[in-house]
């Protein structure tokens, strides 16, 4: 079974930090990372093809150094790996962005199963999984905490997908594109070896060119949205500490609460 | 193709804007400022030059007379199991202001099996139009179903604002609604506006787990303006029984056999109460050193009504499971009241929870960042303090 998997440069939030003084993201230092969704999606894929068979294509649109989100897709056992990166892909919302992976993935040819991470932790949209899933014309299964069965010859997938009260489990029918939760699996740590290979490979970079898109579609000509203004939001106020014998805050927390009568 | 240009001559090589950009995409070059591919024409840069060297141009793309023919504001109502989903009723008073300040009429969008009894509540809360597409098929949500309802109807009344819940099934299927009627969808947003001048939606959302704000537009060639907008973020609107207003019905374009889906089982969360609707949610972290000790954030949440949270730190070690994760790579929640218990407060847990009304923390290290975020905080070791909170609540509720 053919697999793709989209994967994205995220930066590390782990290391944002706002400037006191100018209320500003400090982005020096700020490390990339693969967005951790989208490393679930890659052991899941992992976890598939041993279980099932077949190969994995992971695909990442992005600038130059995105490079190594794929490297490290590599280190860990994909088969293939692409680099969407041109200048005319640059400003694509979530629209455009899922357009081009889409046309990717039928460029790739013959994915029977397409994973994505649920979300990307700088963008937090969560539409582009089922923005590439209604461009190919293939169900979508979101949030999907448990791949439970594939049938390859029947071509059948059942998951388990987590919503806000409970778990629902459904089957759908092949190709189609999940995304994944923290909670599926558990993605294994590169080998020295896996790392050693996968730096030499050569990544092939996939310009607009190379695959048949309309130029229309992509990058900002193709976004129905933009950005007009970019802010930093209030920060919350020093809040007051308690202190003193507990035998004293812990009433007067209560009473504070009791107070907001927000407490029912 | 929109460009950002920076004028050489002009640029004073102060760097101011270099640390503005949300992207990244500015760098220092031979004493000038240069932009990269990373660029995503936001304009940040632009408003912070103190010399006026960033220019951008964009595309000047304008409605077109099919796009400036779509007008009214429409609200998805989600329901599940017999109930419409708070958000909806949020969104219906959020939408209301918008529809009058377009000078337009606020609708309802409503699908399922047999929605009668939801119509009345629709108008009670704001409506002056409801469209109902009814069937068999939309008796469990699905994606296919409803977005081939929602779909239709757009296609056929083109509304100029469509607005869905961030919930699982808001941004499950919004996204496919958008990208087949090919109109730009904003999500999670958490604030709202019309442009005076302009008339057009001003969507504001959290974005790098809420440590900038975008405001975000769709170009006037592109209708409807679509956004998911997170729960808990605008109030309850005022209920008026006595309001009614207009039915329109329409046929799912849609058979069963049509969809690609099934259900075949949906298993009830255990909890008694979910940390996405809770009023009020009481987290452990790493300071709850193992699994049987989320016995005292239990007891306090059983005292208080409230659902029971987690840190990532006490997830990944197995003390609880994913469902009760609080932040980044869990779940947003807005409570009234959040009490963070032996939880530091990493960026990506702040991310989670830093909008709930009054944030409490309990730790026994003082220099926990937590506490820098909270409205109440008490250093102190939470195996001692949970309890006596827990204790006082049980004194003074007389429960």
């Amino acid at each position: 079974m053919k697999i793709a998997v989209c994967v994205k440069q995220v930066p590390d939030t782990t290391d944002v930090k706002i400037n006191p003084e100018t209320n500003t993201l400090v982005r020096e230092g700020v490390q990339s990372i693969t967005n951790p969704f989208d490393e679930f999606a890659v052991e899941e894929a992992l976890l598939t093809k041993e279980k099932y068979g077949g190969e994995i294509h992971v695909i990442s649109m992005g600038p130059p150094q995105a490079v190594d989100v794929l490297r490290n897709a590599l280190a860990v056992g994909a088969d293939k790996v692409y680099l969407l990166s041109d200048r005319a892909f640059a400003g694509a919302d979530t629209l455009a962005t899922a357009y081009t992976l889409a046309k990717a993935i039928e460029w790739i040819g013959g994915v029977e199963l397409v994973i994505c991470g649920k979300q990307a932790i700088d963008g937090d949209t969560a539409q582009v999984g089922p923005g590439i899933a209604t461009r190919l014309g293939i169900p979508q299964l979101t949030y999907v905490s448990k791949v439970k069965e594939i049938d390859v010859n029947k071509k059948k997938i059942v998951v388990e997908r987590m919503l806000e009260h409970g778990r629902e489990i459904v089957e759908s029918s092949l190709p189609a594109l999940i995304t994944v939760i923290k909670d599926i699996n558990e993605p294994r740590l590169p080998s020295l070896l896996g790392i050693k290979k996968a730096a030499k490979v050569q990544i092939p970079v996939v310009t607009a060119k190379d695959i048949p898109v309309d130029e229309n579609r992509i990058g900002l000509k193709g976004s129905p949205t933009w950005v007009t203004k970019v802010f930093t939001p209030e920060v919350r106020g020093g809040g007051e500490m308690l202190k003193g014998e507990l035998a004293q805050v812990v009433p007067l927390l209560v009473d504070k609460l009791i107070e907001s009568k927000l407490i029912k | 193709m929109a460009k950002l240009l920076i004028d050489a001559q002009t640029c004073s090589g102060c760097e101011t804007c270099v640390p503005s950009c949300p992207f990244g995409a500015l760098s220092m070059k031979e004493g000038v400022a240069v932009v990269d591919e990373k660029c995503n024409f936001c304009g940040a840069c632009v408003d912070v030059c103190p010399v006026g060297a960033i220019t951008l141009e964009k595309d000047q793309k304008v409605a077109t007379a099919e796009s400036a023919s779509y007008k009214d504001v429409w609200i998805f109502i989600e329901h599940e199991q017999g109930k419409i989903s708070n958000v909806s009723f949020e969104l219906l008073g959020e939408g209301r202001k918008l529809a009058d300040a377009l000078g337009c009429k606020l609708c309802g969008m409503i699908f399922g099996e047999a929605v009668d009894p939801f119509i009345k509540e629709v108008f009670a809360y704001g409506a002056e139009k409801v469209f109902v597409t009814e069937s068999p098929v939309l008796k469990q949500y699905r994606t296919d179903p409803y977005a081939c309802a929602a779909i239709n109807l757009i296609r056929k009344f083109k509304p100029e604002v469509v607005l869905f819940g961030a919930t699982t099934q808001g941004r499950d299927f919004a996204g496919t609604v958008a990208t087949t009627i090919e109109a730009g969808l904003t999500a999670d947003c958490t604030g709202l506006d019309i442009d005076p001048e302009t008339k057009h939606l001003k969507q504001t959302r959290p974005a790098f787990g809420g440590n900038i704000m975008a405001t975000i537009l769709d170009y006037p060639n592109y209708r409807p303006q679509m956004s998911t907008v997170r729960p808990k973020v605008f109030p309850m609107p005022a209920k008026d029984e006595s309001r009614t207003g207009e039915v329109v019905r329409e046929p799912l374009p849609m058979t069963e056999e049509q969809v690609r889906t099934k259900v075949l089982e949906f298993i009830k969360g255990t909890e008694a109460v979910n940390i996405v609707d809770a009023e009020i949610i009481v987290s452990g972290g790493r300071g709850m050193g193992c699994a049987e000790n989320f016995k005292v954030i239990r007891e306090l949440a059983g005292q208080l009504g409230a659902a029971v949270g987690a840190s990532r730190a006490a997830v990944d070690s197995g003390w609880i499971p994913y469902e009760h994760q609080v932040g980044q790579t869990g779940r947003t929640v807005r409570p009234k009241i959040y009490i963070a218990c032996g939880i530091s407060g990493a960026i990506q847990h702040l991310a989670g929870m830093k909008t709930s009304d009054i944030i409490v923390a309990v730790n026994k290290d003082p220099e926990a960042p937590i506490f820098k975020f909270a409205t109440y905080g008490i250093v102190g070791d939470l195996f001692a303090v949970v309890p006596m909170i827990a204790e006082e609540f049980k004194k003074r509720l007389g429960r």
